[in-house]
């Protein structure tokens, strides 16, 4: 009996309705509150944040580098996670989080890179220099593309569900990996003259708006994929009841 | 102020990376918004009718 | 259990050399992109011994692509799958004894090839030894992965891009150990934290590997 009570929160993540309108409940809340934290750390960082002695002010692309690549990996992770429940669970709402979460994950990977290479380019001297960071980025974004086509290539949407979703985990466990063998290669590859961006012994005054900037951003994920997550479950559950009590709440 | 947006000689890069990412945050928000909204309103008009099948976004 | 293995292993074995042609194909494939590349760059004799590890695992990579996707086709066409899934047995026994005989028609031959293609790219003898080891644990891993993409895709009909987009990005690990191995040795270097890497991987395809590959089969017979 306690055990049921404890992970009734649980069990209610499988039911679509409950999802949808939990989702549409804290959507708001998290639109607004992303957009001052965001609005707030990037002010913040370019205007009052002091310039790095090194770089001056180029330093500042960290504010929105630096949050793009932790979110990239952070949604690979959640993802993973999303198909692992899935699959183990076949929890329909899990599935529809998993894709309602690639695409978002494959833009922030495609700013992380944009951004890198924008840094980069003032700090290298060219836009691209298989920087290990940014390899193990780019591949993430074909990771993330895989798993997009995989779950859009069956007709049967169920199938492709479990597909991309064994593909998510199979991936997680490959990005380690991954990160490690390009960290492996690079330091064969050439002698650590370029040098590595990223927050080495940062200071406070340049931290706080960065924590302030990461947060946001992940408000700013988390809002979208309530979004998300209810387009996706309005769409899969179309045929369900709960769908059509929802549509007479819209047209009254 | 001047000095402000010429950001030590990086201003090209400096902003171009802020422009980057909130032309791709901006076009995300706007784009799963309007995907939102269609879905709302696509259940909303077959509010009592059950056609076989319709377009995905 | 072993009686599966070596019943899926030998059926497999008999259907490959059956079908000579298709185990031919993914071979000449094999050389030609050699070939490819040292007409596309310069063929100077510096050029191509630093390129030839990196050109060979590239090539070996595409070969073993080509020769997955048809992994389970024939299979899934004829319901031998379905019958192998719905059996008293495991599926991931007779996964791994179609793996293995994969590995042994496919894999098997792309290593006694290598060193035909090292000599067209005129790789140094020391960085022989080392390439062909590395190979031999790297070749397992490149079957899993790619017997995992093509048990995925197995029920579309046209899968040849999506399975290249679905299991290159997971291959890079065993590109980069693997050639960086013989790069090193044929420079004079030592190489064993990569060939370490590399036995890593391979035990971890070798374990976690016939498992997954039945979910996916599973997966695509729903």
């Amino acid at each position: 009996m306690m055990a049921d009570r404890r992970w009734r929160w649980f069990h209610r993540l499988g039911s679509p309705p409950h999802v949808y309108s939990l989702a549409g409940r804290l959507a708001p809340w998290l639109g607004w509150i992303a957009l001052i934290l965001l609005l707030a750390g990037v002010v913040w960082g370019l205007v009052f944040a002091p310039p790095d002695y090194e770089q001056g002010d180029g330093f500042r692309i960290i504010y929105v580098h630096v949050p793009s690549a932790w979110l990239s990996l952070f949604v690979y992770t959640a993802m993973a996670v999303a198909c692992a429940v899935g699959l183990i669970w076949r929890m329909k709402v899990a599935f529809a989080a998993a894709i309602a979460m690639a695409p978002l994950g494959a833009m922030f990977t495609f700013l992380s890179l944009a951004t890198g290479s924008i840094w980069g380019q003032p700090m290298w001297g060219t836009w691209w220099a298989w920087d290990p960071r940014l390899t193990s980025q780019l591949i993430l974004l074909f990771l993330y593309l895989g798993f997009i086509a995989l779950n859009r290539a069956f007709p049967e949407q169920q199938t492709g569900d479990r597909a991309s979703a064994l593909l998510g985990v199979v991936g997680v466990v490959n990005v380690p990996i991954i990160h490690f063998s390009v960290d492996w290669w690079h330091s064969l590859h050439q002698p650590a003259t370029i040098a590595q961006f990223g927050p080495p012994a940062i200071d406070t005054a340049m931290l706080i708006p960065l924590l302030i900037t990461a947060v946001g951003f992940k408000l700013y994920f988390l809002w979208l994929l309530c979004l998300q997550l209810r387009s996706e479950l309005l769409y899969r559950e179309r045929r369900a009841s709960w769908v059509k009590a929802e549509a007479g709440k819209i047209s009254t | 102020m001047s000095e402000f947006f010429y950001m030590d000689g990086f201003a090209v890069w400096v902003w171009s990376a802020f422009g980057v990412t909130a032309v791709a945050m901006i076009f995300t928000a706007v784009g799963v918004l309007r995907r939102h909204r269609g879905q709302l309103r696509q259940i909303a008009q077959r509010h009592g009718e059950t056609s076989p099948n319709e377009p995905r976004d | 259990m072993r009686s599966v293995i070596a019943a899926s292993l030998a059926r497999e074995c008999l259907l490959a050399v059956r079908q000579l042609s298709d185990l031919a194909t993914p071979l000449l494939f094999f050389i030609l992109v050699g070939l490819l590349f040292v007409l596309g760059l310069e063929p100077s004799p510096e050029i191509l011994a630093e390129v030839g590890p990196g050109v060979i695992w590239v090539a070996a990579l595409l070969a073993s692509l080509l020769g997955a996707e048809r992994l389970f086709r024939a299979d899934l066409e004829s319901g031998a799958l379905e019958l192998q899934a719905l059996g008293s047995e495991p599926l991931t026994l007779s996964i791994i004894g179609k793996l293995l005989a994969h590995w042994l028609v496919t894999g098997l031959p792309l290593i006694l090839l290598s060193p035909l293609l090292a000599l067209m790219l005129g790789l140094p003898q020391a960085a022989l030894p080392p390439l062909l080891a590395a190979l031999i644990l790297g070749t397992p891993v490149l079957t899993v992965l790619c017997a995992l993409g093509a048990a995925l895709t197995v029920s579309l009909r046209s899968s040849g891009t999506l399975l290249a987009l679905v299991v290159l990005p997971l291959t890079v690990p065993v590109l980069i150990f693997g050639s960086r191995v013989a790069m090193e040795a044929g420079q004079g270097g030592a190489a064993e934290g990569g060939m370490l890497w590399l036995g890593a991987l391979c035990a971890l395809a070798a374990s976690l590997g016939p498992p997954a590959v039945a979910v996916a089969v599973r997966i695509s017979l729903e």
